[in-house]
């Protein structure tokens, strides 16, 4: 599967995220605290509203309608009302810029 | 257009669905990513403080109005009691269960947990239907958590300052979740997954009332329903009185929170039992920043917001007379004006509604709609 670049590293803050739309797709990105990145669908699974205005938190990612909570690494639904996970999507950094992974 | 039908299951609500009002994107004013991320930490600290203080005083209230008890005199007490008890729980119960309370997860939920109960709600189905208030706000079919339905029965809500229609439906409404779980229009949103615990909570909700009530009989007295219970009657008041200023007399089926939210300023203590939610229109639209920061999210997107009612008293003057209008014209409703620095109000999906707003053709700053 292709690996396509989402953004300079430094695009991102620490325990922060931004929208990467590509190929009819969207998606978020994810700085972890200690500066690690990860990737999600970009819509939360509970009423497909956009993650990327939510509140990273440590490792979660809160919903900004409904305050619903997932695990960013894993994809894991981790406070109601979200019920079904999240698809992730590898990321690797190359050359100052953050690749993801796309189907 | 037609009289509403506020069914969940009813023609209004396919309609919602049919025209893009369900679960549609509303509008949002613009703030900075870093201004709001700032807004949006969570911390511990106020809401433990604010618990500190509200459940000392209800200890203390309820143990000197149990000690004066039966005289007069511990009247007072459990007055002060019954608005802690009976409204504060409400505004506790819907922070928490937003989740933005506390910074701690488990704080959040002890307090969503015993808050619930004591409004009288169920905390797993409750946690539902706000989240489809959140998604459908005043959408008419679609959101379960409609104050007053138009047109407004006016002696509903006056019975309900004194949280008597709220019981009446309660207790059955109990009784059906402890014995078969959610009733056919909560699993409207309730997922399947979460009717178990609907009814485990139920249950255990109905054991305490089931338990205090075995005490008073034993006892002879009403005194232990005044500790449990009878509170979320005479003490129902000011969650009523502030409740009710958070949509009424605007807007239904519209997408822009300015339209069908109002934000009111109030004195100190109604703030602290209403922790804040007089911020309302900000609470829609950025549900994520806790109430401690409501304040600093009033003033950052103020300039495109209708102004603030500048007191509850100002609010009631507003929204009353629309009531009564309502009595002979359901579809009004007023419409504020905005500022000149504000964006336009949006009405791009409201001529498709049902309950169209017969102003929505108006100019941005339009006066309220006849």
């Amino acid at each position: 599967m292709p690996w396509i670049t989402a953004c300079a590293t430094d695009d991102i803050d620490p325990e922060d995220l931004i929208r990467f739309d590509h190929g009819g797709q969207t998606y978020a990105i994810y700085r972890s605290p200690k500066g690690d990145f990860f990737a999600t669908d970009g819509k939360c699974t509970h009423e497909a509203v956009h993650l990327a205005d939510g509140l990273v938190m440590g490792h979660r990612i809160e919903c900004p309608k409904h305050n619903g909570q997932f695990d960013y690494r894993t994809g894991e639904a981790m406070r109601p009302p979200v019920c079904v996970n999240l698809r992730t999507h590898r990321v690797r950094v190359e050359g100052g810029s953050v690749q993801i992974e796309v189907a | 257009m037609g009289k509403r039908d506020y069914s969940l299951l009813g023609p209004d609500a396919r309609h919602a669905v049919d025209t893009g009002l369900a679960a549609a994107e509303w509008y949002h004013t613009d703030v900075p990513r870093k201004v709001m991320k700032a807004l949006m930490q969570r911390t511990d600290g106020p809401a433990l403080r604010d618990s500190v203080i509200l459940f000392g005083c209800m200890i203390t209230f309820a143990g000197i109005g149990i000690a004066l008890w039966p005289s007069w005199w511990s009247a007072p007490f459990w007055l002060a009691y019954g608005v802690l008890y009976g409204s504060a729980s409400d505004s506790r119960w819907h922070e928490c269960g937003h989740g933005t309370a506390f910074r701690t997860p488990w704080m959040n939920d002890a307090v969503y947990q015993i808050a619930s109960f004591m409004i009288m709600r169920n905390s797993a189905t409750w946690r539902w239907s706000h989240a489809r208030h959140h998604t459908d706000t005043y959408i008419v079919g679609r959101d379960p958590e409609i104050a007053v339905m138009r047109p407004p029965e006016l002696a509903k809500v006056v019975l309900n300052f004194f949280g008597i229609l709220d019981v009446l439906r309660f207790f059955p409404n109990l009784i059906h979740n402890a014995l078969s779980g959610p009733t056919a229009a909560e699993r409207t949103f309730v997922p399947q997954s979460e009717w178990t615990r609907v009814q485990r909570v139920a249950q255990v909700h109905l054991a305490i009332y089931a338990a205090t009530l075995a005490l008073a009989l034993w006892m002879g007295s009403i005194l232990p329903l005044m500790v449990i219970g009878l509170p979320r009657l005479y003490g129902a008041w000011h969650h009523v009185m502030t409740g009710l200023l958070q949509h009424g007399g605007l807007a239904d089926n519209v997408t822009d929170h300015r339209l069908n939210s109002r934000t009111v300023l109030m004195n100190p203590v109604s703030r602290f039992v209403y922790w804040n939610m007089n911020y309302h229109v900000e609470h829609h639209m950025f549900p994520m920043v806790p109430y401690h920061a409501l304040p600093r999210l009033h003033a950052a997107i103020r300039h495109d917001l209708p102004a603030p009612n500048r007191s509850i008293l100002q609010g009631y003057a507003e929204m009353w007379p629309a009531f009564r209008r309502q009595l002979r014209n359901e579809d009004y409703f007023l419409k504020r004006a905005l500022p000149p620095t504000a964006k336009p109000y949006r009405c791009d999906l409201h001529r498709l509604s049902p309950g169209t707003p017969v102003a929505d053709t108006a100019p941005p700053h339009a006066l309220p709609a006849e």
